[in-house]
Order: C-alpha cells, then structure tokens, then sequence
C-alpha cells in the first residue's frame, strides 16, 4: 500500500458503471375510496444492489404512481414506520436490501397483518399503542432518589434488561404473531416486551402491577411460542425469550 | 411474469401472502393439528371403551371392525400424530420454563423431529405387519 495516488493529474479515473437491476415489486394495494378489497398491482423499477425496499417505493411513488402510500420518517430504522410483510416476512422497508433478496423473482409487498388496513401499506396502529399503554411503559417509584444524585444501578442491574430497551415499536412482532391476527385482544408481543424493559428494571417498584395486568387471560398465557415475532423483530430483540421471562415471574410471583 | 408497462394491474387473489413462519410457527401449526386430532380420538375412544361394562357383544363388533388395514394405517398416524405432540410439548413446556429453551429452541425441534422419525421407524413396520399379516382372517 502506498499513499501516493498514482492517478494521472487529469481528474479521476472514469468509474466502472454501478449495476443496476430491473426489480419487480408486487404491492397489495387498497384504497378505501374505491376498493372493495386489496388487489395485487405489479411495478417494475431500476435498482441497486445497495438500494433498500423503502428505496423502491420511493421511485414508485415519486416517478410512477403517486398515490401508493406507505409510512416512513427516518429512513434508517430507528422511527419504526415501515414495518411491512416482505415476501411474506415482516420487515422494515429502509433495512431490506435488495440484495438480500431474490430479484429473478418479483417480491411481494403489502401491510402487516392483524390490525385495520387503512390503504395500501398503511394500518390503524390505534390498537397496538392502546396494548402498549396498558402495560404502563414508564418508570415507576414511591421513593425518592438519592439528594442529588441519579437512581443508582449496578451494570448488573442494567443488562437484566438490556434487551428490551432497544424496541423501536415498529409492530413487527405483534402483527407477525397467529395468535394476534385472530385474537386482536391479545396484548402482543410488542406491549409484553416494553413491559419486561420495566418489570426487571431494579429501579422500579410498579413489576407487580404489571406482572397482574400480563396475568389476564389476553395476557402472556396467549403466547404459543411460535417464535415468529423473535425472527421478525428489525432490532434482533429475543422476544420470545422475554415473554418466556415474564411468564416465569408471574408463576414466581416476583420479578 | 413482470408486466409491462409498469403499474399494469393483473388479476390476483386479493388475500394477503401466507405468512413465511420458520420451524417456530410450523412446530405449532403441527401441534395444534395433532392436539385436535388427539382429542377426538380419544372421544371416540372413550365411547367404544365404555361399551365393554355395557354392551361387551357390541363391544366386541366394534373392535372387530378396527382390524381391517384402513384402521390399522389410521393408527398409525394416530402414533405418529402422539408422539409428535408429546414430544415437542416436551419442547414447549422446555421453552417455557427452562432458561435457555428459547435460544435452543430450533435445535430442540430438530431433535424432536429426530426423536419422532426413530420411535416411529421402531413402530410402523412392526404394527404394519401385523395389520396385514391379519388381512383376510
Ligand atoms: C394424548 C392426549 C392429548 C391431547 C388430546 C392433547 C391436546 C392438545 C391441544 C388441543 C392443545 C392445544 C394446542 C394449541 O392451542 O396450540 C395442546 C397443547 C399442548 N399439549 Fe397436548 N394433548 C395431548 C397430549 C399431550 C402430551 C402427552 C403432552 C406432553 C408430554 C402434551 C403437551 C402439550 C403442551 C405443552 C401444549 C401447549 C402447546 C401450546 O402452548 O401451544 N399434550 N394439547
Ligand atoms: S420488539 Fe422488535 S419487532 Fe416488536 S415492536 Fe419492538 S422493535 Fe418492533
Ligand atoms: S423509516 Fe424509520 S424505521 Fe424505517
């Protein structure tokens, strides 16, 4: 290696064209206005190796149809907006490549199931954020902190639950779940996961009051540990494993 | 299969795709069959077993009917349905309660799958002789 660039002074040197690919994408469209169910539309559009699904409906949107309608906000998944069925999996569109994916075939496209199709990609994720309130996502304390100070936590204390603090609440895991899909009651995996963040955080006192609320007969119980929502989860979160740690603590009685 | 020009509507079925599950949902989609399954054979069983305190010629007539080799080939996915439902129920009560069970459950349902092929590779050709070694007696 030598750091002297032996290009010739004449500007860089012409790069070797990028390859595109001609992709074809398979949305189940839905428009209230007009549709009495979802129809399938194809689209055919030049992408990059490198070029995410969300890029996808991007070019879809803003150069062939602009009334495909889909949810997104930071494109790089953090804001938990676009989280879709692709090729019957779900995933965040900004974190599907399109080379991870099998382009001599069209893929497929379309909303997460289980919770109210609005249009085309979109869903009433009114009911998945009423689970999670109802599961008191919060800190909770009766005693004050130190004077002064912070609440104090042993790093111990703090990878208990280490896992469960990096839910982005895209819905993923709940509407990857067979039992939500029929059983809308069902708190679901997402409302279980942010309440474990709290029941074995050391730092706060409400985990009975929660641990009660999971104990309904729409609560953990519903699990069948079909372990969909772990595969789904975008943040690799052990889903499963953390409803599983919630059923323990209620047989237990105590975090 | 692309249809162009782009955005050309093509008639499909307006259901969404089957939903790609990995062994975790195919183990309980199995587990829910073989659980109903189960359930009502032992119904029906129930039924001809109590004939015996009632009516022990009945009983006798109904048993005399299971040994013909349609019966016999349904007992043996009747095995085959229990001792797939035992097994992996050993899996799930193992992911429940056993603090590793959910990070090996994959392995565990290969091995129930393992477990399943054995006990019933020691079963089916024992069993299926017998049912037709008994045809035409
Ligand atoms: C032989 C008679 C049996 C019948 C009729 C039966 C039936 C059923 C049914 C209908 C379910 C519900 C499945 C679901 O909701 O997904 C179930 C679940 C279950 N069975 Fe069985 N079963 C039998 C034997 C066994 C045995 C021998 C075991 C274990 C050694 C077992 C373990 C389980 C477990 C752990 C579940 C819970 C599954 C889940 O959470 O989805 N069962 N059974
Ligand atoms: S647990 Fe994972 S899949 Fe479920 S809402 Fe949170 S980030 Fe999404
Ligand atoms: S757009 Fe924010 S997570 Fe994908």
């Amino acid at each position: 290696m030598t750091l002297v660039a032996d290009a010739p002074a004449s500007g860089p040197a012409p790069e070797a064209p990028i390859e595109a690919f001609t992709v074809t994408l398979i949305i189940r469209r839905f428009d209230p206005d007009v549709d009495d169910e979802p129809r399938w539309q194809d689209f055919d559009v030049q992408m990059f190796a490198t070029d995410r699904i969300l890029d996808a409906l991007h070019k879809i949107k803003w150069e062939q149809d602009g009334s495909l309608t889909f949810r997104r906000s930071c494109a790089h998944g953090i804001c938990g907006s676009d989280a879709m069925r692709i090729n019957g999996r779900n995933r965040l569109a900004c974190k599907t490549l399109i080379k991870d994916l099998d382009i001599t075939k069209p893929i497929y496209v379309e909303a997460i199931k289980g919770l109210p199709l609005e249009k085309d990609l979109i869903v009433d994720m009114d009911p998945f954020f009423e689970s999670f309130r109802e599961v008191q996502p919060f800190l909770q304390s009766n005693t004050a902190p130190p004077k002064d100070k912070e609440r104090i936590q042993s790093v111990a204390d703090r990878a208990r639950f280490d896992d469960t603090t990096k839910c982005i609440l895209c819905a993923a895991c709940t509407s990857s779940c067979p039992v939500f899909w029929t059983d809308g009651q069902y708190f679901g995996p997402a409302a279980i996961v942010n309440a474990h963040r709290f029941i074995f955080d050391s730092r706060d006192e409400a985990a009975q009051t929660r641990l009660d609320i999971l104990n309904d007969k729409e609560g953990v119980w519903r699990c069948r540990t079909t372990f969909n929502c772990t595969d789904a989860c975008p943040r690799g979160i052990q889903v499963t494993q953390a409803i599983a740690e919630v059923k323990q603590a209620i047989m237990r009685g105590k975090p | 299969m692309p249809n162009n020009p782009a955005g050309t509507m093509t008639p499909r079925r307006p259901a969404g795709t089957l939903y790609r599950g990995r062994e975790g949902m195919w183990s309980w989609v199995l587990h829910r069959i073989t659980g109903v399954a189960i359930f009502f054979f032992l119904l029906v069983h129930v039924l001809d077993t109590a004939m015996v305190r009632v009516a022990p010629g009945a009983y006798n007539a109904v048993i005399d009917t299971y040994k013909n080799p349609i019966m016999g080939l349904g007992e043996t996915a009747l095995v085959a349905a229990i001792v797939f439902h035992a097994f992996n129920g050993i899996r799930i009560i193992l992911i429940d309660l056993w603090s590793k069970g959910a990070k090996y459950q994959r392995v565990m349902f290969w091995i129930v799958i393992g477990l399943w092929v054995v006990t019933m590779l020691g079963f089916a050709p024992r069993h299926l002789i017998n049912v037709f070694s008994e045809v035409g007696h």
